[in-house]
């Protein structure tokens, strides 16, 4: 069994997690087109190579940032996300101007 | 056999080849067919059995049918969910009856009928629901019951003294298993045979455009021109769509395999269950072929794992206690392309001359007969036929996806 290192838990075994995808920035649902949002949902780099990806420790539910070669399955850093996301994330409503 | 092995090694009689030797590469080719997997080459058979098409040129990084051709579990089948699934995939398994016949070249094609497992009140739901929608367009597609899959399949435990005891199940008699490599060699050799290029150990390192036009290719073997080009690499999708300049709803997922030692034939009927992610069939040379589900995470690498074989076995044996004692023989892996709504991505891309076969998942061997059937219609006269139409990349974008999640063979 894989370990992977949590930032909160410490090093668990790699079947406690769940892989969540790329890490993206995300588009503001309210002001985005159609197409916009599509990609940010469905389309993927998906490369081969050292990938960012969010990870979750289902146990504890927690979010983090997980780096990884995924030619050579091997991790190589884990980090929490404030690492990236320095800021919180605001959504503007569907009938406000975006500011 | 041995009397032709005989006869070749005493030098009589002359060896025909099954594939002409491998030329230079041309400067151009009305049609280049990126990889040459069992989509591939069928895509060229097509090309030149139907439209007469030759002047075409299958591009392969490794060996023709090397990739998941060579590593899947070979299951058929049209029991589908969506009236869009099912039209497609029962055109595939027409052709593939007729396939031994057109290739002169047996494919071991083998009716077994095929079982569904359901294990839960939601499962046997979806599994009415599948039935009817398929009965409605002329499948043969029925939900059955413990008393009646004792009697077609008797080697299934159908003890209720189990963590998770069989409710009920979809039983599709047309089910069937093929040999995979003849798959692959047949449309090869019948394209081959007409004039069409395999050149393996050539691969595409990058697409040359000109006007949003897709122009031709880059490969290790030098650049060559295109009138029309197509990808249909399965696990690499992402990265050959990449130098096309264009993202995908793909995550490429390792999915593995393994057999068994060869056993005496006992066990006719090909069983799945989603719930338990397994699937077990036995081929024609004795060895259970089984699988489960995907990996966990995404990797770009056919390793196998303890894990997969682990979480295997403990269901497998639940299923069939008596192959507690019979040993595994080989295990491996292949990169499914997986989307979202469990389809395949068809057609048209946003580069002009571009098209697509990917997002074949862990269910596109079924769907190579009308993959090339279809690729080879578009690519010769230039629309999109009907069928191919819903699995159209821009359906992410119009949210107009296609859901067999409800029909996929194990769980993900
Ligand atoms: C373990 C496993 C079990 C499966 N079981 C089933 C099943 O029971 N039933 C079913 O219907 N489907 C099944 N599948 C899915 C099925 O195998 C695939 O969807 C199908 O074989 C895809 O065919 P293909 O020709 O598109 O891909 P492939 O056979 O993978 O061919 C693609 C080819 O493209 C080549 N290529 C890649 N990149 C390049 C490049 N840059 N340049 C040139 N060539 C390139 C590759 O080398 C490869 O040979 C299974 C898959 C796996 C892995």
């Amino acid at each position: 069994m894989k370990i992977l290192n949590c930032p909160l838990n410490g090093p668990r075994n790699i079947s406690e997690f769940i892989c969540a995808g790329e890490v993206e920035v995300e588009p503001d649902p309210n002001r985005c087109s159609n197409a916009e949002w599509a990609e940010y949902i469905f389309l993927h780099d998906n490369d081969a190579g050292v990938v960012q990806e969010w990870w979750c420790h289902v146990p504890t539910a927690y979010w983090f940032i997980v780096e990884r070669n995924n030619l050579t399955d091997e991790i190589l850093r884990t980090f929490p996300s404030t690492e990236i996301f320095t800021k919180r994330q605001e959504y503007s409503r569907p009938d406000q101007e975006a500011s | 056999m041995a009397f032709a092995l005989l006869k070749y090694g005493l030098g009589f009689g002359k060896f025909e080849r099954q594939f002409p030797k491998q030329k230079d590469l041309k400067d151009s080719y009305d049609v280049v067919i990126v990889g040459g997997g069992g989509h591939g080459a069928a895509t060229a058979y097509y090309l030149a059995r139907d439209y007469g098409i030759t002047n075409v040129a299958i591009l392969e990084r490794g060996y023709l049918g090397g990739g998941n051709t060579a590593r899947n579990t070979t299951i058929i089948r049209s029991n589908y969910l969506t009236p869009e699934g099912v039209a497609f995939y029962d055109e595939s398994l027409s052709l593939y009856k007729d396939l031994s016949n057109d290739f002169d070249m047996n494919i071991m094609y083998s009716e077994r009928g095929h079982f569904t497992l359901a294990h839960t009140d939601a499962a046997v739901r979806t599994s009415r629901w599948r039935a009817e929608v398929n009965k409605h367009l002329g499948v043969d597609s029925e939900l059955v019951f413990p008393n009646e899959i004792k009697k077609i399949c008797p080697q299934l435990n159908l003890s209720e003294d189990v963590r998770y005891p069989v409710m009920g199940a979809l039983y599709h008699p047309p089910g069937a298993i093929a040999r995979h490599d003849a798959v692959a060699w047949g449309y090869a050799r019948g394209a081959t045979m007409r004039g069409v290029e395999l050149h393996q150990k050539t691969e595409v390192t990058g697409i040359k455009r000109s006007n949003g036009k897709a122009v031709g290719v880059e490969t290790t073997r030098g650049t060559v021109n295109a009138g029309k080009i197509i990808q249909c690499v399965a696990g690499r999708s992402s990265l050959v769509a990449k130098m096309a300049g264009f993202k995908l709803p793909i995550k490429t997922v390792p999915l593995q395999a393994c057999v068994s030692q060869p056993l005496k034939p006992f066990l006719d009927a090909i069983i799945v269950s989603g719930s338990l992610h397994v699937y077990i069939s036995q081929s024609s040379r004795g060895e259970l072929v089984m699988g489960g589900s995907t990996d966990p995470y995404g990797v770009y690498q056919n390793r196998s794992t303890l894990e997969f074989k682990e979480g295997l076995m403990a269901h497998m044996l639940e299923l069939f206690p008596f192959l507690g004692e019979v040993k595994i023989l080989r295990q491996w892996a292949g990169m499914a392309d997986m989307t979202p709504d469990f389809s395949p991505v068809m057609g048209e891309t946003p580069v002009d001359n571009y098209y697509i076969d990917a997002g074949w998942g862990t269910w596109g061997f079924k769907a190579t007969p009308v993959c090339g059937k279809r690729n080879a219609e578009m690519l010769a006269t230039g629309t999109v036929p009907e069928v191919l139409k819903p699995f159209r990349l821009s359906r992410f974008e119009e949210f107009h996806q296609v859901g067999e999640k409800g029909a996929a063979s194990v769980g993900h």
